[in-house]
Order: C-alpha cells, then structure tokens, then sequence
C-alpha cells in the first residue's frame, strides 16, 4: 500500500506505535504539525496531550508524566530547545525516559521559522549544564521518521535519559510517497520496573554503567526523584564519593553503549580515496554522490550517520580507515565536522560542504566541492 | 489509636529538620505533617513536588513520594503527575521566590483547575541566596537588593490565583494553630488549592527589617490582604475532565492509513522537478499534494517540499515537486524542469529562478504575469475570460501542465482530485476548466 505523507505523520505513528500515552507541547513552527498530531490521535488510545503554558512547562509535565507511569514525548524547534534547557538537564539527573523531537529551523533565536537548517546538532549535546551526555537520532526520510522515533522511545527505557530526534523542517514537512509495508516496527521494550516485592532503591546500580529500575509514584514503593546532586536514595548529598559515582554513572551509561546506540549505514567501496559523510536531510545527496562518483570511475565511501549523540567512533573510524580525505555535508558551518576531525588521523583531510542560506546541498555541489564533477 | 494508624510522615529518623533556628518553615513543616496526619493517606499515593529555595529541602524529611526539580517549575511536574495519575495527592511546596519565577505556571495551573495543592512558604524574601527581594517582599523593606527599601508593590498571590480559577485559595501565617486543619482541607479540594503561609526568615528578613510576628501580621493588613479561606467554589477539576471529555475518542482509528493504489502508468524516465509557485491562501500546496497524489496513482515515487513566509494568507507558497520512477525520496535540489507560475507573489518570489531556468525547461505561465526574462520555453496560460475562483487556479494550471506534458494520465489527476469527497466536485471542475487555458 502506497501513501503520500510527511516526517512529521511518520513521527506521529512511530510515537503512536512505540506506546507513547503523553505528549505536551507549545505551538512552534515547524514542529507544530507534531503536536495537532499527538492531540488529536493521544484521546484515541486513552492518552494524554495538552498545550502547555510554554516550552519549560511542557517538558516539565513531561517529566512529571513519565514519573508517574506514562510513556511521554515533546516536539519543538531550536528556540524551544533553548526553554526545555534546564529540564533536559532534570531529565539526565533524575534519570527520567522521555523522547523529545527537535524539528530544526534556522537559527540563532528566532531565525527563520519555515527555513530548514541542521544548526543545533551542537546545541543538543551540550544543550545543558554540566555536559553529561544525551542521545541524538538523526532521520534521513519519512520512513526514518517512523522508525528512530520507535527507536527513540527504546532508547529513553533502556537508558532512563532524554532521547531526541534531530530532524529538520523540511524532513518533517516534506511529504513524500512511501510504501506502507516498509514502515518498519521496531519493537519497543518495555519499561524495566523494580521488583514491587523487593527492597528498592531508587538510584541504586551495581555498576557504574547498569540504568537502576524505576518504579512510579503511585506504584508499590515510595520514590525519591531530584534534579540535585544525590546518593542512590535520591537524597541530598555533597560527600565526594556519592558525587563521584552519580556522575560517572550518568556519563558511563550512555558513553559506555556506543555501539549498542549506533545506527550509521556505511557504504565502503575498497580502494576509496574519499569518504562522504551526512545525516539527516544530507543523507540523500551524500549516497547520490557516492553513486555518481563512482559512475564516473572515482574511489568514493558514503557514511550515513544516523545516531549523532554518543558519536558513533568505532564505526566512523573504520569507515575512515584508508581514505585520504573526508568531505561532510551539512546545513550549517560545521558542526559534525568537528567530530569527524577528531576522529580522522592528522594526515587525513576533512572538508566541510556546508550552507546556511536555507537552500538545500544537493549531490551536485558535494560532487564539486570534492573535485568529483 | 487503631492498629495502622500513622502519627507521623516525617521520617525521625532524619530529623532535626535542617531550618535556621526560628525560621517559619520548622512550623508548616509540622502542620503539613500534622495535616496528612489528619488525613490518615497512603503515602505511596502522596507526591511531595518541591523545587529551589530552603523550603525544597523539606521533602527528605518525609516518607512519600517526592519529585524535587528547579526553581519555579514544581508546578509543572505536578500538573504532569496529576494528568498522568488523578488519584494521586499531589502537593507543591513552594517558595515566595518560586512563585515569582514560575509565576506563569502558577496562574495556568490555576486557570487549568489543576487538582494540584500549592503551599507558598512565603517569608518575604530570598532566604537561600543572601536575602535578597521576592514578587512578595513589601513595599519599604530592606533587602540585600533593595538596601534603601524595596519601591515594588508586591504581588498578591491569593488574588491572582483566585481571580483566574481556583477553588480554594486561603492566607495565614505558620503560626496559625487552624493550619493543619486548612492544609488538610485545601488537600481534600479537588481542583487546584493555594495556601499562601506568610513567615519569618530569621537569617535575613527578620534581621533587615527588625521583623516580628507582630509586624507581619500589620504587613499583611496594611496592605489590605485578607486573611482565611478567600476563595472557596468546586469546578471540574482538569486531569479528569479532559478525560471526560475525550471519553468518545477512545476507540477511533488511530491515523487511518490513506492508501493510494496505482492504476496507472506514466511515461517518466528520469526524476522530474516541478516547481509551482503562486499566493498563501490560493491552496497551492493542496493542488500540489493532489498533483503528487495523481503521480503516485501512475505508479510514481513523489516528493512535495513547500516553502512559505511566517505570514499565514499573505506573501508566496512555493511547492517543489519531485516526481520520479525510483523510490529514493529525491528532494530538490537542481533547477526546474517545469516551472508554473501564478498570482503576483509566485512571480516576485520567483524572479530569479525563472531568469536561470534552462533552454530546456518550460515555464507555464498566467500570460498576465508576462513579459519575464527567462531562457524557458513559455507557455502562456489565460486566465482572462475564466469564472473560476483564483483558490482554484492552481488546480486548473496543473491540469494544464499534464494535457502540456503527458507526464501522467489526466485520470490520474481527476481520481486524486475526487479523493475527499467534499472538495471533489468544485476540484474536477477546476480541472476541467484548466484544460481550456492553454491557447
């Protein structure tokens, strides 16, 4: 079965399909389309959607929702990211699941509203204070749109953290034709819950990698969650070792599951002097000039990264391994890129294609950056 | 005294409470306790939500459940609580301060009817900080930021709230004995409760202001705020009305699929990129999603990207459609092979893609808009004796580009056109009459 729809219905189903029962949002363009979605569609499914009073507010019933057992999920735009600031920083340090969709417009501040941009990858790492770490999926197209928003919500269980989907005006608003059989379903875990018999501790791991298992508030035990600095009972402390462990445990459950958070599809030709790297809205133009390069007799790797935040190393390292240079596209001056030198050798070249115009980079200008045309 | 029965919430085991010496919140700490004491709840289904300032020290001193989070935005976890479980007693406690910085939670949640219950700890100023000045410190008090008197009018919560909804909203001071007794009732009102509790911080207020219990209670009647319950109606309490009123959603077709069956074929042998540009407000994205919905009927892959101002119906709409046999989700990024230009705002948008169109693109063009500088083949389109509304002149320059280009059925385009039956009639018209526009 064909149809005709755009990233931001895609995100809707996925979120639909991954068991989402919350969603609060604030009108902004371009993510508005999400939240008429979840509040027209959440009723339907005995779930729960509402406008709040602002962007702070809506994250903030968000976490108050997921504590309280629902499945919750945001969408907003880069000056929405810049309220849910001090919430994302609760969301890692009280160790609260929630999914939240960043539909990037240009920026800085108000910017442009309906012009697309990738600006905020930066921005979404190190969006809050302290600098622990957070996940970032980055679809490609509409089905991507359905299934890392699926992806996202296994995510933010596994982990008990923030999950975002970076995805771009015109990845959410493009509609496009799909095959509905290719909306891949991914299956969601359930939420790891404690023992109702058993003693429980609310941030008490054995390892500093190990997520704890929550319980909610009206369930069997009572809980104890803090956005301050606390020992694994969730109460105040400022003794080095209990600060010690907490942030090392926020910092090593995700760092230390890298591979397991990778998604990057590498298309590695042996020989290849060139690798060219994208995500998001530059996917597509990155693996039609691979496929173009190559028409013409030309060595070239493509590398799809499809899981920004922890920087998939292992895989960009080999897909770098026996080029001389990278080149990465992306809309804007060069964010990843400084991923990609981090991880290239000193005698490896990497070049950035990069606009800020609000027009699109097409495999044309990839090809003629790279000397390919 | 029955077996089961609780004399306390506070976990003793934690106590002394962690307060200056004389501070007010030793007491409503108390009476909170002595509160839910009274009300002999579960404390599994009691959430403590507290956020900065030494009154969000006081949920580690309880056994319920707490969710400690920043300044000013205990309101918003607790509005998420409730939404998400009505059964719960969800009470905030607050600050002066946090009511100043959340003040728009404060009086949404008020508004909203929230079943949410809000203790201000209200000693008049910042007493974590330093003692610097609140929205309720008073008029002439000195304060770390106000050192020759504080010049603002303070803000009276129990009016703000009350005036915008809630149902239960009531001022004393944490000397008051009847405080336990007001803080189990406010938690028993259903919808949103506020109890604005006026105290001393002995750090810093008391010590600025030469301050007494005595001179609180003057502040409070110079300035006119009444004390006891000020406030008192029930309404509908908003975490179960929203499921009232939702109740018949439940159940629906959660985002029926819009199948699209091809039926049809198309002559198309390489991506084609058709830009249709014209005014907000003339369905010029809706005439491209049925133009892309015909393609997708001949057995096409389409992409429809759209670009717009932030006005709503004034300035340009642009659709770039990508049609092609291949299923790789082209978007645009090459010039036009078709270009269709309508209404004034299309051509100043699109002056200058027109000027670098190839020889080997065609424009259609209202032959109005004309004469434009472009290497394009043009092919007029005259709207001049048309009776058409301009809503569906995009529709009919479509049909003309199909009848022009052959790049799918006209068929195609009618059966994509009827797809929502209340638009079919006035949309097959629409094509019909395009297919006259070309001279």
């Amino acid at each position: 079965m064909r149809e005709f729809i755009d990233g931001a219905e895609a995100i809707a189903r996925g979120a639909l399909d991954a068991g989402c029962t919350f969603f609060a949002g604030y009108p902004i363009t371009p993510a508005t389309p999400i939240l008429l979605h979840m509040i027209r569609e959440l009723p339907k499914v005995g779930g729960i959607a509402i406008q709040a009073e602002d962007e702070i507010a809506a994250l903030g019933f968000c976490l108050g929702a997921a504590m309280a057992g629902a499945r919750a999920f945001t969408a907003t735009s880069g000056p929405g990211i810049a309220l849910y600031s001090e919430h994302i920083g609760l969301a890692i340090m009280a160790e609260v699941p929630v999914v939240i969709v960043d539909v990037q417009r240009m920026g800085p501040s108000t910017g442009g509203a309906t012009t697309t941009a990738q600006g905020d990858i930066q921005f979404l790492r190190w969006g809050t204070s302290g600098g622990y770490p957070v996940i970032v999926l980055a679809p490609t197209d509409v089905y991507d749109c359905y299934r890392l928003t699926q992806r996202a919500f296994d995510l933010a269980e596994r982990f008990r953290a923030p999950v975002f989907l970076a995805t771009d005006k015109d990845t959410g608003a493009t509609r496009a034709t799909v095959e509905s059989a290719r909306f891949e379903r991914v299956p969601v875990r359930a939420r790891r819950l404690a023992d109702p018999a058993g003693p429980f501790v609310p941030y008490g791991v054995e390892r500093l990698d190990d997520v704890p298992p929550l319980a909610h508030l009206g369930g069997p035990h009572l809980v104890r969650l803090t956005s301050s600095s606390h020992d694994e009972r969730g109460y105040l402390t400022k003794a080095p070792p209990d600060l010690d462990r907490l942030n090392r445990h926020l910092a090593a459950k995700i760092e230390q599951h890298q591979d397991e958070i990778a998604l990057v599809e590498a298309d590695l030709q042996p020989g290849a002097e060139t690798l060219l790297i994208g995500y998001g809205i530059t996917a597509r133009p990155v693996q039609e000039a691979a496929r173009a390069a190559r028409a013409k007799g030309e060595r070239v790797s493509a590398l799809v990264v499809r899981s920004l935040w922890p920087v998939p190393e292992d895989a960009i390292r080999a897909a770098l391994t026996g080029v001389r240079r990278a080149i990465v596209a992306e809309l804007n001056l060069g964010q990843y890129r400084r991923e990609i030198e981090r991880l290239a050798r000193d005698d490896q070249e990497v070049i950035g294609v990069h606009r800020v115009d609000g027009t699109l980079i097409g495999a044309e200008d990839i090809l003629a950056e790279g000397g390919l045309a | 005294m029955t077996a089961g029965t609780r004399t306390t919430y506070l976990n003793e085991a934690l106590l002394p409470l962690p307060f200056c010496p004389g501070c007010g919140h030793s007491a409503i700490v108390r009476h909170l306790d002595a509160a839910l004491v009274q009300l002999q709840l579960d404390p599994r289904q009691v959430v403590l939500v507290t956020d900065i300032g030494c009154q969000g020290l006081a949920d580690c001193y309880f056994d319920t459940n707490a969710f400690h989070g920043l300044h000013g935005r205990s309101i918003t976890y607790a509005t998420g609580i409730k939404l998400a479980n009505p059964d719960l007693k969800v009470i905030v406690l607050i600050g002066d301060g946090g009511t100043g910085i959340g003040g728009h939670h404060l009086l949404n949640a008020a508004r909203r009817n929230i079943g949410i219950t809000v203790l201000v700890f209200n000693n008049l100023n910042f007493g974590m900080t330093g003692g610097e000045h609140s929205v309720t410190t008073p008029p002439g008090a000195r304060t770390a930021t106000t050192r020759q008197g504080h010049l603002e009018r303070p803000l009276d919560l129990c009016a703000t709230v009350g005036v915008n909804g809630a149902g239960f909203v009531a001022r004393t001071t944490a000397y008051d004995k009847q405080l336990p007794a007001l803080i189990a009732q406010a938690i028993q009102h259903d919808g949103f409760a506020l109890i604005d509790i006026w105290e001393l911080c002995t750090a810093y207020f008391v010590e600025h202001n030469r301050f007494n219990r005595a001179l609180l209670e003057q502040t409070m009647a110079d300035l006119g705020f009444g004390t006891g319950i000020l406030y008192q109606h029930d309404g509908p309490e908003y975490s179960r009305a929203y499921r009232d009123a939702l109740r018949d959603q439940r159940g629906q077709p959660v985002m029926p699929p819009q199948p699209l069956v091809p039926r049809y074929s198309s002559p198309l042998t390489a991506p084609c990129h058709i830009a249709l540009a014209g005014a907000a407000g003339a369905k010029i994205g809706s005439a491209a999603a049925i133009f892309c919905q015909g393609a997708v009927l001949s057995g096409l892959w389409a992409t429809q990207r759209s670009d717009y101002p932030v006005t709503v119906r004034s300035g340009h709409s642009v659709a770039d459609i990508v049609l092609s046999q291949d299923d790789a989700f082209h978007v645009d990024t090459t010039p036009p092979d078709l270009m269709v230009v309508l209404f004034s705002e299309g051509l100043k948008k699109e002056r200058g893609r027109i000027a670098h169109l190839s020889a080997k693109a065609t424009l259609l063009i209202d032959a109005a808009l004309l004469p434009v500088q472009t290497a394009a083949r043009v092919v007029p389109l005259d709207f001049s004796t048309t009776r058409q509304k301009k809503e569906t002149w995009a529709l009919m320059a479509l049909a003309a580009l199909l009848e022009h280009t052959g790049l799918y059925p006209l068929e195609a385009f009618r059966e994509a056109a009827a797809l929502r039956p209340a638009f079919a009639e006035a949309n097959l018209a629409a094509i019909e009459a395009g297919l006259t526009l070309l001279t």
